[in-house]
């Protein structure tokens, strides 16, 4: 069973006990700790049951690489599945819980599961669950996914904020490790701006529990004059709890930082997201042992020999009593003297290699341990704790073995670099032999904008295992990150000369298939040694085949600790070298970040931009009901107390027509256009011709793409000679305006003409219904007659003291005035508006009012009407189509053979013959079917309402042959089979003459 | 994630600044143009994993369109410059033809 | 080909799994077959499947420059519906929906095929508006569809935030038959049983070159030497337009990346596909735990698989505001497709200009959810020489005739 220890403890603060529960336990651990190193020194060894066996598991690592030890961690709206206790810090009053365990972890009832574990090997589940085939959705599946997974969903909203930090520096150097340090030291000297991110708490990394001596002193020392060294430079910049998550193409990357993880509620933002622009960037990363596959290295208390090591050094716990160290390396025996000069037993090490003399083996062996050479770990002993190990020969087939007994096992299989993040951005690898493992290839390195290279690793990311060496390559590539060749003297190391390593990836290496069946290579998705010999025997022999077949590295962890033993299993059963199988590919985050980390600050109301009208808040005041158009919102209707939203809009569309309404127009798009090109211009825009309109009138104008879809309409006015403004919809006005900028910069870039978007610059009034003139006339300050302003003029003035532009243009079929007034001014006319139109009874009306009373006029509206699909030949406006005009934009698309066919869905309006509402979207069915067995169709609803002015349905629609069919009845499907009947009209159902406009 | 530079502006922008326009140098097709020659114009494109002249806007920048030669493979940039060209300016074709001597030009 | 079942599983449990078969051949690629299939994605294989099973054509190559099922196959967020606006694409999604429903057993090959519903919001009225016209559409199109309110949507789907500050959930276009299925298994199930017909699916194997012969096809040239062929299909998502530019001819097609991500896998809390057109974001949750989440293309021409973080952002903050407790969860792995956008983001299933040449590409962002129904198309396309009613309007003529098959128009932009 693992203890704290009396003394030691690097990172511990003995002096400050914590509080925290486990499992609703009560437990105690010091600040320092992580949530891993408190579990062991409080004797938790089982933390977690396995994903499809059940099988107890306890912590491996000590890092981010920990594929076991994974918790529910806090409660309600600060509660978070599959946090990593080995990358938790401890803080009091912590509450983790196990998760994938019923009813407890230690007795759990999916154990079950291990009994069969013989019948769900490598993808059983493709071969099996077939029939009946109904059972897959209501009987396999369920059970599948219940058992699947072990972390609970949050049940309430996060009680956290997150945010966004951006920088741009020269060099980002992730890893604050001793070559992280050393390689940013040089780029700082240099003058650089640097930032330097570490994703624990702590800076130095590995090199103080490795015993490593710099320039005569425990690295420790080294690493505190350092930082201090660069916290004296303006130019660098140190972060701490900040993971380098990802890189990205043209030096981009991202930090994430866990501000207040370790101090829940404290005020300050949980995390934070830093979105980096690096010139050069440079991975000290640091390197992750690997395990080996025996038998039962799963079983709790079998862990990484670094990890081991680490718990002892850094938090004065020990992970057991009793701890046999298995190895291939040298390495291993360090952790063999940590336990002995923590007075811990050492029964034996386990070293597969037959010759194993070097310093530190010969050390060992004075100290007393057992030194076992060509020799293997034959299987584990123990459920839910080591009890012991079966030793065999390591070239042997398992055979019975002695029995050692101990409560640990620390086991090392040699070190991989870790290459995530020089992967992420298409950094290749190469292997090594000496080392079995891949490492950067400085050849080919990601390369950025100008095509160099912008990624480099230091230190052990780079390949290099001694702290010489190190600090030798950190110097060097944090020269090059600035340009430069290191020439500086170097810190002088204690390195220990290490003998060879020698791979071994099966354990014994002719181990027979029941022992295979028990070597354990990804823990947490429980995928075996034979798993993976079971994919190269059924043909996924490609590693990304395996991987997907298996789900090898597919778990929380990405396959840290799985990937390459995975990998050299594989090219074993395929008779392959390593390098020829090659690794599944490197993806961002290196961890799993948190979703609110990247969403930042964009939540709930600001979750994306609001565009506002001067109004906006009026309207609100009002009670308006606000739908999203774009990113504005606008009223739909302003509903009165006890009113439906359909009862709301037919009175505001009865007071309008029967007096006076008003609508704030204000997102109406407008757009200026001028310059001697203008008019010629906007003949090529537009279908109809502009360059002929008179200064001071406005002419209605549609817009296509090149592809000849009707794009966008409104009304244009002529300012003056040069001086167009073009009212555009309110969702179309950016677009628009970018359409017109592109072709004036792209294709006839020696046209005189400069736009100008002022949508926002002014705030627009609609005075509409019979009574307008008499409220323009009450506002004072403007003939507004029908002589000094008929229909389609527009004049310039001033309203009830206010500067406006008045527009005499309706889309209501009223008498109507649109009246533009400086953004500024909006609010203060509007509410002038509204005290004088009180004696009318004016009545603010939304979008749908606004809707109805255009289709009860037969107005198209660009998005009903029109989908993309859309000519304005379909839609009879034939007389908005200039045929004077050689060119305009969408001419020659609407000349193609599709285009110009007489069968051509065109509009036409559309009555119930009960009077009732069409459904929206409803077709119009023909006879019989086509070849796919689709009920044939000649025709749709584009827009339908209920009019009140009318009393009754109104709809318009395209229908085949539709304006030469007058009158005739269509037979409309409804979702349920039933079909409406609907006779075909005129679209224009009110005042068909344009009486009521034109007074 | 792109940064590209502006030749009007200067700026080193962020491709979350710029729109992107599809292949740049196409000719446009009016009335008068064949079937053929208005659906290339229309649709048919280069595509290529490689050089790639391509259109950008700064949108939420200058506004101002420009031409940008670039790798779509590699994502290396082999220079920006204005719309108002005909044809990549010779420089970066020959920067291109320096760095990619396989490059057969423009399809 | 022995068959898959619980039972030969016990028996092999017995011997140690030692006696399972390859699941596919692995040959050498022969001097000439009858027809080769170029992409050994689902698309490519489902053609050969359908090629034997339909028209009993069994002298089939399918090469794949990679590992089979390495493209967009194994790379996309495993959605199945047949939910579309225009007819023919409705056809031809239900056709791959109802192909989907009988995989498993058809092929003897679990590809678990989940019904568990697809379910897009309407977040704004014009959307609202978009859904009707489909569900009417649906309806005559049979394809079971329906439009639901909030409540219902709600029932359906309970972590989903309705009453968002910006975007209030109107409503939603519910295919309670659409759902989800093992993205992999698809192409595994295509190859093994390609293989049990005597099929030859030859991986590693590059197309460099296309022969032919006074108009015709006549072979491919490849990095394991020259193959002849009667007739050819290109099936090469990503990389359609390098093969076309190899046959002579030119596509209105520009690629770019296409991204998606998961979550750390944790414990059911999501039954059905969501999709979200109005925030841009989809989710849905896999069988092994984890939420599956897909957003939008990259604006300009890509072919790194990679794509640019700011899509993954916007995605990301669509769907927190859609299901606000996924904040605290966390995103395990990010990664991209890269996906064919054709000029009206619809597919071509087409002969060519090339003689006995037929190609199948511009899937776009939908090509997962095709795969039956586009396999069942594209081989009637190639043994017949011309295309059945599934394939008839898919054809690249199109683009020249302005007769485009626009879905835009109701759904947005996400598939």
């Amino acid at each position: 069973m693992s203890i704290r220890l009396e003394s030691g403890g690097r990172l511990i603060d003995r002096s400050k006990p914590l509080g925290f529960t486990f499992d609703t336990n009560p437990m105690q651990g010091y600040a320092g700790d992580t949530l891993a190193s408190a579990l062991l020194g409080s004797g938790q060894v089982l933390v977690n049951r396995s994903y499809k066996y059940h099988r107890p598991r306890g912590i491996v690592a000590s890092g981010a690489e920990e594929p076991n030890a994974l918790v529910g961690l806090g409660q309600g709206g600060r509660f978070e599945p599959d946090q990593r206790a080995t990358t938790t810090e401890l803080f009091d009053g912590l509450i983790a819980m196990s998760q994938n365990a019923w009813p407890s972890l230690g007795f759990d009832a999916m154990a079950v599961n291990g009994w069969f574990s013989s019948m769900m090997p490598a993808g059983f589940y493709y071969k099996t669950f077939l029939w009946p085939r109904s059972f897959w959705k209501h009987v396999y599946e369920p059970v599948i996914r219940d058992a699947a997974a072990s972390g609970l969903p949050p049940k309430e909203p996060d009680a956290d904020l997150y945010e966004h930090f951006y920088a741009f520096v020269d060099v980002l150097i992730v890893g604050g490790g001793i070559a992280g340090l050393q390689a940013a030291l040089v780029a700082g000297r240099a003058g650089a701006r640097v930032l330097l991110i570490e994703q624990t708490a702590h800076w130095g990394g590995r090199a103080p529990v490795d015993g490593v001596e710099i320039d005569g002193q425990p690295a420790d020392v080294w690493i505190a004059d350092t930082i201090a060294a660069l916290q004296a430079m303006e130019n660098v910049t140190l972060r701490a709890r900040c993971m380098g998550a990802g890189l990205y193409d043209h030096g981009f990357a991202l930090g994430y930082e866990r501000l207040s993880d370790h101090t829940p509620g404290d005020g300050r933002p949980r995390h934070r997201l830093w979105k980096i622009r690096a010139g050069r960037i440079v991975t000290a990363t640091g390197a992750i042992e690997r395990p080996l596959s025996f038998a039962g290295n799963d079983v709790p208390g079998v862990m990484l020999a670094s990890a081991v090591r680490d718990y002892v050094v850094n938090f004065g716990v020990a992970p057991g009593r009793r701890t046999v160290v298995v190895t291939n390396n040298d390495d291993a025996y360090r952790t063999a003297l940590v336990l002995i000069d923590a007075g811990l037993e050492v029964p034996a090490i386990v070293d597969v290699r037959e010759r194993s003399d070097g310093p530190l083996a010969r050390e060992c062996v004075r100290r007393g341990v057992r030194a076992e050479t060509g020799a293997a770990v034959m299987k584990v002993k123990g459920g839910k704790q080591v009890a012991g190990v079966m030793l065999c020969r390591a070239n042997g087939t398992g055979g019975a073995g002695a029995l050692l007994e101990c409560d640990c096992v620390a086991m090392s299989g040699g070190w991989s670099p870790v290459v995530h993040l020089w992967s992420h951005c298409g950094g290749k690898l190469l292997w090594s032999d000496e080392y079995a493992h891949f490492y950067p290839d400085p050849s080919r390195a990601p390369t950025g904008a100008d095509g160099a290279p912008f990624v480099s690793t230091a230190g052990a990311a780079s390949g290099c295992m001694a702290s010489g060496e190190v600090l030798a390559d950190a110097a060097e590539k944090g020269a090059a990150a600035v340009g430069a060749a290191y020439s500086g003297d170097l810190p002088q190391t204690n390195d220990i000369e290490e003998l060879p390593m020698q791979p071994v990836w099966v354990m014994p290496t002719g181990a027979l298939p029941e022992l295979r069946a028990k070597m354990f290579l990804d823990f947490q998705n429980d995928v075996k040694v034979s798993d993976v010999q079971l994919a190269a025997q059924e043909g996924y022999e490609s590693v990304e085949l395996t991987k997907r077949y298996t789900t090898l590295g597919m778990a929380n962890d990405q396959g840290k600790l799985s990937n390459i033993n995975g990998l050299a299993v594989l090219s074993q059963s395929l008779g392959e070298a390593i390098p020829q199988v090659g690794t599944t590919t490197f993806r961002p985050p290196y961890q799993p970040i948190s979703f609110g980390s990247i969403a930042g600050e964009a939540r709930g109301g600001t979750f994306q931009p609001l565009r506002r009208t001067p109004m906006h808040d009026w309207h609100e005041a009002a009670g308006a009901y606000l739908e999203p158009v774009g990113h504005w919102k606008r009223p739909y209707c302003y509903p009165k107390p006890g009113e439906s939203h359909a009862e709301a809009v037919a009175r505001e569309v009865k007071a309008t027509r029967a007096s006076l309404g008003m609508l704030d127009a204000s997102t109406l798009g407008k757009i200026v256009v001028k310059g001697p090109d203008a008019g010629r211009f906007l003949d090529m825009l537009y279908t109809n011709k502009m360059s002929t309109l008179k200064p001071g009138r406005c002419r209605y104008g549609l817009m296509c793409n090149e592809n000849g879809f009707l794009m966008d309409d409104g009304v244009v006015a002529r300012l003056d000679d040069d001086t167009f403004l073009c009212h555009t919809t309110s969702g179309g006005a950016d677009h628009v305006h970018g359409h017109m900028e592109d072709w004036l910069q792209c294709e006839w870039w020696d046209w005189k003409v400069w736009t100008v978007n002022l949508t926002e610059q002014y705030g627009q009034i609609a005075i509409v219904g019979p009574n307008a003139r008499k409220l323009m006339e009450s506002l004072g300050g403007m003939d507004v007659s029908k002589e000094a302003l008929p229909f389609m003029g527009w004049v310039e003035g001033e309203l009830a003291g206010f500067p406006v532009r008045v527009y005499r243009i309706s889309f209501s079929g009223e008498l109507s005035y649109e009246i533009a007034v400086p953004a500024g001014q909006a609010r203060a006319l509007w509410d002038a508006v509204l005290a004088d139109g009180a004696a009318f009874g004016i009545t603010p009306y939304g979008t749908e009012a606004l809707h109805v009373m255009r289709a009860e006029k037969g107005f198209i509206m660009i998005g009903d009407e029109t989908d993309g699909t859309v000519i304005p030949q379909d839609l009879g406006l034939d007389w908005a189509i200039s045929k004077k005009k050689d060119d305009y934009l969408g001419k020659r698309a609407q000349e193609r053979s599709f285009m110009t066919r007489d069968d051509r869905w065109k509009l036409v309006g559309l009555e119930t013959l009960d009077g009732s509402v069409l459904p929206d979207g409803i077709y119009a069915v023909g006879e019989g079917e086509n070849a796919n067995g689709q009920r044939n169709t000649i025709g749709r609803v584009t827009s339908t309402y209920h009019s009140p002015t009318l009393g009754k349905g109104i709809a318009m629609g395209l229908v085949a042959h539709g304006p030469e069919r007058m009158g005739e009845v269509l037979k409309f499907a409804a979702t349920d089979g039933a079909m409406i009947e609907a006779r075909i009209v005129d679209p224009v159902f009110y005042d068909p003459d344009g009486e009521k406009q034109n007074v | 994630m792109l940064i590209l530079t502006c030749p009007y502006c200067g700026i080193h922008c962020d491709e979350t600044e710029l729109a992107n326009g599809g292949e740049a140098h196409l000719k446009r097709e009016g009335p008068g143009s064949s079937d053929d020659a208005f659906e290339a114009y229309l649709f048919d494109r280069d595509n290529p994993m490689g050089v790639h002249f391509e259109r950008w806007r700064h949108a939420n920048g200058c506004g101002k369109w420009f031409l940008a030669a670039r790798d779509t493979v590699t994502m290396e940039v082999f220079g920006t410059y204005k719309a108002q060209s005909i044809e990549p300016p010779a420089e970066i074709v020959e920067r291109i033809r320096a760095k990619r001597p396989d490059w057969e030009g423009r399809a | 080909m022995r068959r898959y079942s619980a039972f030969a599983i016990a028996r092999e449990a017995l011997r140690h799994h030692t006696g399972w078969e390859r699941a596919w051949r692995s040959p050498e690629p022969k001097k000439h077959y009858k027809v080769i299939v170029i992409g050994a994605g689902g698309h490519g294989l489902a053609t050969a499947y359908y090629l034997g099973k339909n028209f009993g054509i069994r002298d089939v190559a399918v090469l794949d420059k990679g590992w089979l099922g390495g493209g967009n196959t194994g790379r996309n967020t495993t959605i199945i519906r047949s939910n579309y606006l225009q007819d023919p694409s409705a056809a031809i999604y239900e056709k791959a929906r109802s192909l989907y429903e009988t995989f498993s057993q058809d092929l003897n090959y679990n590809a678990m095929f989940s019904p568990r519903g697809v379910l897009m919001l309407a977040q704004t009225h014009h959307e609202v508006r978009g859904y009707q016209r489909t569900a009417h559409a649906n309806a005559l199109q049979e394809v079971e569809t329906e439009w639901v309110g909030p409540e219902r949507v709600k029932e359906i789907v309970p972590i989903i935030n309705i009453d968002g500050p910006r975007y209030p959930v109107l409503g939603g276009l519910w295919q309670a038959r659409g759902g989800t299925a093992r993205h992999d298994a698809i192409a595994w199930g295509y190859a093994r049983a390609c293989s049990g017909m005597g099929m030859d699916i030859i991986q590693q194997c590059a197309v460099t070159g296309v022969r032919s012969e006074g108009g015709q096809v006549t072979g491919v040239v490849t990095t394991r030497g020259d193959i002849a062929c009667d007739k050819l299909a290109i099936v090469v998502a990503g990389h359609s337009g390098h093969l076309a530019d190899m046959a002579g001819f030119r596509l209105p097609i520009e690629s770019a990346p296409l991204q998606a991500l998961v979550s750390e896998p944790i414990k059911p809390c999501i039954d059905c596909v969501v999709m979200a057109n109005t925030v841009h974001g989809y989710m849905s949750q896999s069988d092994k735990g984890e939420l599956v989440i897909g957003g939008g293309t990259d604006s300009y021409n890509g072919f790194t698989q990679r794509g640019s973080f700011n899509h993954i952002e916007e995605t990301v903050r669509a769907l927190i505001e859609t299901f606000p407790i996924i904040s605290r969860l966390k995103m395990l792995r990010q990664w991209g497709g890269i996906v064919d956008m054709t000029g009206d983001r619809s597919p071509i299933l087409s002969k060519t200009p090339l003689g006995n040449c037929f190609i199948n590409c511009g899937w776009g962002t939908g090509g997962f959810k095709a795969i039956p129904g586009s396999g069942w198309a594209m081989a009637e396309l190639v043994a017949n020489g011309e295309p059945g009613p599934l394939a008839a309007d898919f054809g690249l003529d199109r683009f020249r005739e302005g007769r485009f098959i626009d879905e835009s128009v109701a759904a947005g932009v996400a598939h």
